[in-house]
């Protein structure tokens, strides 16, 4: 029993990542990483609404009849990002804007949809809070890697703060540039490709055939 | 008319689902394995897309805005829940219709008809269209009208298609290449659609 539970929380940091190997979340994963900031919001909107889904799924997981269980657990999700997105739009206004229709889609995010079926409908609810709660960490994971890097490279500051220097660009007299091409949508595939890449090198066993 | 006809290219080049914003991602990396079913797939979504797209405009545009059922009253922070139930709905009487009438089609459909209900192509398009119903009349982007509204759907449908149609054919000839062995899969995938998203990139210079 301990043994699952710490599955169900340790797993989808690194093993059973949901976006590096189980494929899930992708959408979003790729659209909110041109900075920091809204990656992190993301993450954390994520992380909340898998962790309590799964619960609420868990509880009524017993009376819910098969043929309607997709739209039950979608109106439990799409009720879930409705309050997130009205807190969103009520204290961080600014970044409920930037991420615009992509809050809204957390509904159709894989993620949840994945681990409400392969996880909440068998388990208790505990450990599918832990198994959500992991899941939404390991999302946000790699959503924090390749935002860093985008906003690092593609316009020199983190959260908005500047890590290099005025001084270093070109039309300040320096020989600095930014790589514009990192704010690119493309770029933000390339990085979640490298992540995978480095991941898969250090587990041997997740490597293709 | 002139107006639809341009959104209709611009969804389909400039405004790719996949390559401007990366909706349909799940599905478009999952089955895009060979050209055939992921052709039949590309069917399915544009189909469901021209159903679900304008009876969602019709229930934003008289039930949800504000001030559209009764004065005074904004029904807009119930959109996420109706749109989705629209969809799931839809999806779920299409299915059916398709089983019915057609059992081969059912057949080569197999399971990634229920899928589309999760398909966040379809879901993207719909809060999409509800973001570009309020921009201004003259916008390029700006959806004023049912047809534009299924012009709309069609467009991002074959857009869709079109790219995974596109991706599937690349994996199939990439069988037979050496990759890196933890590229392999997964990771040339991911790099092989931001190359391509990167060759569409040079659409949004059309001035359609």
């Amino acid at each position: 029993m301990a043994e699952i539970k710490e599955n169900a929380f340790l797993g989808p940091l690194n093993k059973n990542n949901p976006v590096a190997v189980q494929v899930l979340g992708i959408c979003s994963a790729l659209a909110v990483t041109a900075e920091l900031k809204p990656a992190l919001i993301m993450g954390l909107s994520v992380t909340i609404i898998v962790a309590l889904s799964n619960v609420v799924i868990s509880l009524i997981r017993k009376t819910i009849p098969t043929s309607v269980r997709i739209i039950v657990q979608l109106v439990v999700v799409a009720a879930l990002v409705t309050v997130v997105s009205e807190v969103l739009k009520a204290f961080v206004y600014d970044v409920s804007v930037q991420l615009s229709v992509y809050i809204g889609l957390i509904i159709t995010n894989c993620i949840l949809m994945g681990r409400l079926e392969a996880f909440a409908m068998q388990n208790k609810p505990w450990e599918s809070f832990l198994d959500g709660l992991g899941n939404g960490c390991g999302y946000a994971m790699v959503l924090i890697i390749v935002a860093i890097f985008r906003e690092l490279l593609g316009s020199g500051s983190l959260m908005g703060y500047r890590v290099i220097p005025e001084s270093w660009y070109v039309d300040n007299g320096g020989c600095y540039m930014n790589n514009g091409m990192m704010m690119m949508p493309s770029m933000a595939l390339i990085l979640v490709a490298c992540v995978i890449w480095v991941h898969r090198s250090f587990n041997k066993d997740l490597q293709d055939k | 008319m002139e107006h639809a006809i341009t959104l209709l290219f611009r969804s389909i080049f400039v405004d790719n689902m996949i390559f401007a914003y990366f909706l349909g991602m799940c599905s478009y990396l999952a089955v895009s394995k060979n050209v055939k079913t992921s052709f039949m797939l590309g069917i399915a979504v544009t189909f469901v897309l021209i159903i679900t797209l304008p009876i969602n405009y019709l229930l934003d545009a008289y039930v949800l805005k504000a001030g559209a059922i009764a004065e005074g009253v904004d029904l807009s922070y119930l959109s996420f829940i109706l749109f989705i139930a629209v969809i799931a709905a839809i999806v779920q009487v299409v299915e059916m219709f398709v089983e019915k009438f057609s059992p081969s089609l059912y057949a080569s459909l197999g399971i990634f008809l229920p899928l589309i209900a999760v398909n966040c192509a379809i879901m993207g398009c719909a809060l999409f269209m509800q973001q570009r119903t309020g921009m201004a009349e003259t916008d390029p982007k700006s959806l004023n009208n049912i047809v534009d509204v299924i012009f709309y759907a069609l467009g991002s449908g074959i857009g869709w298609m079109l790219s995974i149609v596109g991706l599937a054919a690349i994996r199939e000839k990439m069988e037979y290449n050496q990759v890196p062995q933890a590229l392999r899969g997964l990771g040339i995938t991911f790099i092989t659609v931001g190359l391509m998203a990167m060759a569409f990139l040079c659409f949004s210079g059309l001035k359609i």
